[in-house]
């Protein structure tokens, strides 16, 4: 077994880690006060290959394999949640989903822009009656010769006003008799007529960032659109969760980082009762666990990465370090702020950022209570993963790195 | 053009350095790239994105400074070398620019040698003008931008103190470059990739045909700086205004202002 990291993935957190610390870090404060997700983000990103970092050079990306991808999503959350999210929508939630199920021609059209960062990409699963029950979904793509017609709304979708591509679930067949087979996935270029779309403010957290809805009266999609076979959107979405969800269990590993971070410095700084704070053993003993999850949560998403890497199925151990990380985030955070006193309840500090963003993680990408459902069925023998027509390609640098 | 540019590797700037037993020490915290190299791989390699050429990224130090070279070879590098040699171990300025000045007589054919303007842990700030004297070329410090570049000459704009100042030099010339020069690139993948893959060789003072380092300086005693006592008052009022006047207040009675 081997637990070293790579030169490439050094530098990869090096340059991930220097662009949100000198780019981002100073203008968050006030971008969460905004409620405003800075302009130059999605540029810059897309500047740095970071939206195409684990695709095939061939397909305009950077050629880096998917623990990259997991180690930049760390690197990114350290710094704040929203940067990692671009990254789970972007990368994870759509442009993998491409790599794993789009033909030839998709890949071209739309892998290739949305892995060089010309194009952004968001996920459409979420619907205002239905979450966790993807079979509750009511849009409907309705075939008309050629084409699909679709309408419906989509709700709670990250980068819906920022993206030009959007994955769409949507019902093709309302007589299906078991609905997870009435379901098929679109690619919707959002900038047609028929499209609307607006962001949602007030949320608790991931203020900075872009979180809105998609609404679809009449929009004609033609059915070169449709990712898959028609009937196959239900796997198809469970397959983006597979890799959206790899992303949001490492970005809330360098939430959990952060966190620890946060706390140390403080507890070194802070003195009470005529020493530092740090002194104090139940202090210490927030800070234990802090070390303790984050160091379990890095290797669950590593082993998930690995599994990736090489081609096998991860859907019960990426749903289980998405599970662990995300809860143990918010943990973490709720410490971090105990630990700052007041100070941590005051958007001086970054702390009360940190809860707010943790609480997110909780629910989006199957909430808490979906992953332990998840985790007892496969240990009851209820829940087994059947192979998929299509599989996530294993990563081959040969083939990743050269140019077609 | 065929410059070299010369970088060190230097505790973060973010550790906190202190003195134990006599001795420097940063715990464990990461080795970067000196930032101030940064910004002079960043100029020697915009001169070549004008001008055609290639960048050499140079470095004296033991095998953990082939980290700052991978780096460099990042940003955009062609080549590193690395000179390296148990001898060198506490070597002063003057030692460091002799050792730089027999590496660049040995790549041979340069035309710019550039630096970044000190580095974070030393700050002399004097290798890059003792390495032009034992190179025999000028030396043009502080350069915030170049000018101009024709075959044998080059013109830079100094930033000093009392403003700019346009200076012209013979090639080949040493050159330092401030911050103003830009902001450094960010590593590209495919400049990570290749960096990972680099085979940076390794040359010792022998290949340099250099004796052993004679120090002219060293370090008899290295002190922490004396422990400040701050004390902090907070302090508090119903209103701007009467927070305002018991800061004016105490401002007075200790006689600051
Ligand atoms: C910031 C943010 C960004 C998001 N981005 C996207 C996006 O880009 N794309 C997208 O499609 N969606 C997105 N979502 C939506 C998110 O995926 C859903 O909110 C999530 O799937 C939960 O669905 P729901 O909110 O409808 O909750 P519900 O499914 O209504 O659940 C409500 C509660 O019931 C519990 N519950 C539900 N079913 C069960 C069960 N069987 N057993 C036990 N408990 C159960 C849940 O755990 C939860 O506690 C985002 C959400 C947020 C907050």
């Amino acid at each position: 077994m081997d637990f070293s990291l790579s030169s490439d993935h050094q530098m990869a957190i090096n340059l991930t880690r220097d662009f949100a610390r000198k780019e981002v870090a100073p203008v968050i404060r006030e971008a969460e006060r905004q409620q405003q997700m800075p302009d130059f983000i999605l540029p810059e990103m897309a500047k740095l290959g970071l939206l195409g970092i684990c695709f095939p050079a061939r397909y305009g990306g950077q050629g880096m394999d998917y623990l990259s991808l997991g180690l930049i999503s760390e690197e990114l959350e350290a710094v704040d949640s929203t940067l990692r999210v671009v990254i789970s929508v972007h990368v994870g939630l759509n442009s993998m989903a491409l790599l794993q199920w789009g033909t030839e021609e998709q890949k071209q059209r739309f892998l290739m822009p949305q892995a060089r960062g010309e194009k952004i990409a968001c996920f459409g699963l979420t619907e205002p009656g239905a979450g966790s029950d993807v079979t509750g979904i009511r849009s409907t793509a309705r075939r008309q010769g050629g084409d699909y017609v679709l309408n419906g709304e989509k709700m709670w979708i990250s980068l819906a006003t920022r993206a030009h591509h959007a994955l769409v679930v949507a019902r093709t067949n309302p007589e299906a008799a078991d609905p997870h087979e009435g379901l098929s996935a679109f690619i919707i270029e959002l900038d047609q007529p028929g499209v609307s779309r607006g962001d949602i403010h007030g949320k608790l957290g991931v203020r900075s960032g872009s979180t809105g809805w998609l609404a679809f009266q009449d929009v004609r999609v033609p059915a070169e659109n449709r990712l898959g076979e028609e009937g196959e959107g239900f796997k198809i979405a469970m397959s983006c969760l597979d890799n959206g969800r790899y992303t949001v269990a490492a970005g809330a590993t360098g939430l959990i980082r952060a966190c620890l971070d946060a706390s140390l410095r403080y507890a070194r700084e802070r003195t009470a009762f005529g020493r530092e704070i740090g002194k104090f053993q139940l202090i210490q003993q927030k800070i234990a666990f802090m070390v303790q999850s984050y160091e379990a949560a890095r290797l669950l998403y590593f082993r998930a990465g690995w599994l990736k890497n090489n081609g096998r199925r991860n859907t019960r151990e990426t749903s289980l370090a998405k599970w662990y990380a995300t809860d143990a985030a918010f943990q973490a955070a709720a410490e971090a702020v105990q630990i700052h006193g007041a100070y941590g309840y005051s958007d001086e500090y970054d702390v009360e950022r940190y809860l707010r963003n943790a609480k997110g993680e909780m629910i989006y990408e199957g909430t808490s209570e979906i992953h332990q459902l998840m985790q007892a069925g496969y240990a009851l023998g209820y829940r087994v993963d059947t192979p998929l027509r299509k599989e996530l390609p294993p990563y081959d640098p040969d083939f990743w790195q050269a140019i077609a | 053009m065929k410059i070299v540019v010369c970088v060190k590797q230097v505790p973060d700037s973010a550790a906190r350095v202190v003195v134990e037993h006599g001795e420097v020490t940063w715990g464990d915290a990461p080795l970067v790239i000196n930032p101030w190299d940064e910004y002079a791989v960043e100029g020697a390699l915009r001169l070549v994105d004008e001008q055609g050429g290639e960048v050499i990224a140079l470095s004296m130090g033991n095998e953990q400074a082939k980290e700052a070279l991978k780096h460099a070879l990042a940003m955009g590098c062609k080549e590193a070398i690395l000179v390296s040699d148990p001898q060198l171990q506490g070597v002063d300025s003057l030692g460091t620019a002799r050792v730089l000045a027999a590496a660049v007589q040995k790549i041979g054919g340069v035309d710019l040698v550039v630096f970044g303007r000190q580095a974070i842990d030393g700050d002399a700030g004097v290798t890059a003008a003792m390495t032009a004297r034992l190179l025999g070329f000028p030396a043009l410090t502080l350069a915030a931008g170049v000018r101009g570049v024709s075959s044998d000459r080059i013109v830079v704009e100094r930033a000093i103190e009392e403003g700019r100042q346009v200076v012209e030099g013979a090639l080949p010339a040493v050159l330092s470059f401030t911050k103003d020069i830009g902001e450094p690139r960010y590593p590209s993948f495919m400049g990570i990739r290749k960096a990972s893959r680099a085979e940076i060789p390794i040359w010792s003072l022998d290949e340099l045909g250099l004796p052993a380092p004679q120090p002219h300086t060293s370090w008899p005693a290295v002190l922490n700086p004396p422990a400040r006592e701050i004390t902090t008052e907070m302090i508090t009022g119903a209103t701007p205004q009467e927070i305002a006047e018991k800061l004016v207040d105490k401002i007075l009675a200790e006689k600051v202002l």
